[in-house]
């Protein structure tokens, strides 16, 4: 393996030692828990908490996302792997102000139950958490078993608008009601080129034959709608957006945020060659892109490969994603 | 009737975190094959942390028990956590008031334990989940019951069927958590969390076994 490491079963701590001395203008790590990593500004007077939670290796997600009008607390898992429950209760509680807190997280079985087990323990305690479950994923499940879909980079919308509506000082219901309008307007789609390897496994645990892109590939690897030979970056950005616009069904003229995000190991400029391809099929729709986002937002270790994320706008999603925020992803 | 005594039963929890941790290599190996390959480090973690914590103090059952289950829960994460943590928590609940335990006794904590773990898992037998090895182990054990077998008895025969259910997981597709993603490339492979159930209850079983006095 060619990783910048030191010991396998350390690259979390090791990652967020490094990540917190990058960012200690914006973030620290919480005093009682060290998998939790909590906004300066956190908790703030008047405004309901803003948590999220879920396994490392894609980073800049979730940590990446603390700071300023974005997440108050995040839960900080093993590589691919739920955070505790503990570690879900602790980020609430340095987010909480005694307004609630809003846990925004992804639909895996892992952090379902951590995050329900979190809840009744924050109970106890006085603590509201309210949840939204991330279900962005388009081929992780049919569009009538919505409810089984995974959660991908969507969440980074959810979380935006999320942020941005708790620092208006709206109430935990509303701030629930905003994050869920967000997800329920997102619609995802990954493909993968190549696979990923724990550092601690030594070897990756699923394939891409070369000459072949998996279509539909989840954030951990788990398997696409289907495996095609790989073709042209114009082919496949058309058919991302295809699939995900098909799942969307929008009108002309609705108004739409993109966001294209590598998965660890894609170079920059094939986002940016995609996108060409993706814009036409977009605007070709009648569509209208009110912003396009493109970087390494929502990474899965080395793996090769992309996502797309079309979120629906109305006026006021617009607004939120248009709130100026202070964190260590460029939003 | 055959019981053990709950009070200074405690010390079966140092049994189960010994074999974990004696078969940590083993677990990651399997897991390794079709999941993310941490379930031995993982539990080894859990369950070490846990016997640090008992050790050298004369525990009940049900308090070891409980010690156990929390640790896993708040502080293992990932999907066998919490699993195993409520199914530990559970355990200890069923037998809070029991000072002898009897087979009705045993078989009520294990039933405890499995209605925790269906409380916040999707899983069904067949999925290849630890609950291959749970079900079919508690089933043995309240047949071999209802036949009048002794609690010794009964106890064999739990064993005996967890190892089957766990060895039945290897022709299973799995159809729930990591293993999920790879379908029928996941045939031919033990499922890591069956294993670790079936370590568990024979260790269980034989703790039961060797503290039994006739009542």
């Amino acid at each position: 393996m060619q990783r910048f490491i030191n010991n396998p079963d350390e690259v979390v701590e090791d990652t967020v030692k490094g990540f917190i001395k990058a960012h200690a203008d914006i973030l620290r790590l919480s005093e009682d828990n060290s998998r939790v990593v909590v906004a300066r500004s956190a908790p703030s007077a008047g405004k309901v908490g803003v948590i999220t939670g879920g396994g490392s290796g894609h980073e800049p997600a979730f940590i990446g996302y603390v700071g300023r009008n974005m997440l108050d607390a995040v839960a900080v898992g093993e590589l691919f792997s739920s955070p505790t429950a503990k570690s879900f209760l602790d980020a609430a509680r340095e987010a909480n102000n005694g307004k609630g807190v809003v846990c925004l997280y992804g639909n895996y079985a892992g952090d379902n139950m951590n995050v329900k087990m979190a809840i009744k323990l924050a109970a106890k305690e006085g603590i509201e958490i309210a949840t939204v479950v991330a279900n962005d994923d388009v081929c992780s499940a049919s569009p009538d078993e919505r409810e089984k879909r995974r959660g991908v980079a969507g969440e980074i919308f959810m979380w935006k608008v999320g942020g941005a509506k708790a620092a208006e000082g709206a109430s935990l219901a509303e701030v629930r009601a905003a994050a869920q309008k967000a997800i329920d307007n997102c619609r995802s789609i990954g493909v993968g080129l190549g696979p990923c390897t724990l550092p601690a496994v030594g070897h990756p645990n699923f394939a891409i034959e070369p000459g072949t892109m998996e279509v539909g590939i989840g954030h951990h690897g788990e398997p696409g709608v289907r495996v095609e030979p790989l073709k042209s970056a114009s082919e496949v950005g058309k058919e991302m957006a295809d699939i995900v616009l098909a799942d969307h069904g929008l009108s002309p003229g609705t108004e739409v945020a993109v966001l294209i995000s590598g998965l660890g190991a894609t170079p920059l400029n094939e986002l940016y060659i995609l996108n060409d391809s993706i814009e036409a099929a977009i605007t070709a729709r009648g569509l209208k892109i009110h912003r396009t986002y493109i970087g390494n937002y929502f990474s899965s270790l080395e793996m090769v490969g992309a996502t797309l994320t079309v979120m629906a706008l109305d006026e006021e999603l617009k607004r939120f994603l248009d709130v100026d925020v202070t964190c260590p992803a460029a939003l | 009737m055959q019981t053990f005594a709950n009070a200074t039963a405690g010390s079966i929890v140092l049994e189960l975190a010994d074999t974990i941790i004696d078969n940590r290599a083993y677990l990651s190996e399997i897991d390794g094959k079709i999941g993310d390959g941490d379930h031995g480090v993982n539990m080894a973690k859990g369950f070490g942390m846990t016997a640090e914590r008992i050790r050298g103090r004369d525990m009940s059952l049900t308090a070891a028990l409980d010690t156990l289950g929390t640790v896993l829960m708040t502080e293992i994460g990932g999907s066998m956590g919490p699993l195993y943590g409520v199914m530990f928590i559970q355990f200890s609940e069923a037998i809070e008031a029991v000072a002898d335990i009897d087979p009705k006794a045993f078989a009520n904590m294990l039933a405890n334990g499995l209605d925790g773990i269906q409380s916040i898992g999707a899983a069904k037998v067949g999925d290849k989940t630890l609950l291959d090895a749970l079900v079919p182990a508690l089933a043995a054990f309240n047949a071999a019951n209802a036949a009048g077998l002794s609690f010794a008895d009964a106890l064999d025969a739990l064993i005996e069927a967890a190892e089957k259910g766990r060895d039945s997981t290897k022709a299973m597709v799995a159809k729930i958590g990591r293993a999920s993603r790879l379908g029928e490339r996941s045939v031919g492979v033990l499922d890591a969390g069956a294993t670790s159930c079936a370590l568990i209850l024979r260790t269980m079983a034989l703790g039961a076994k060797a503290r039994l006095t006739a009542a």
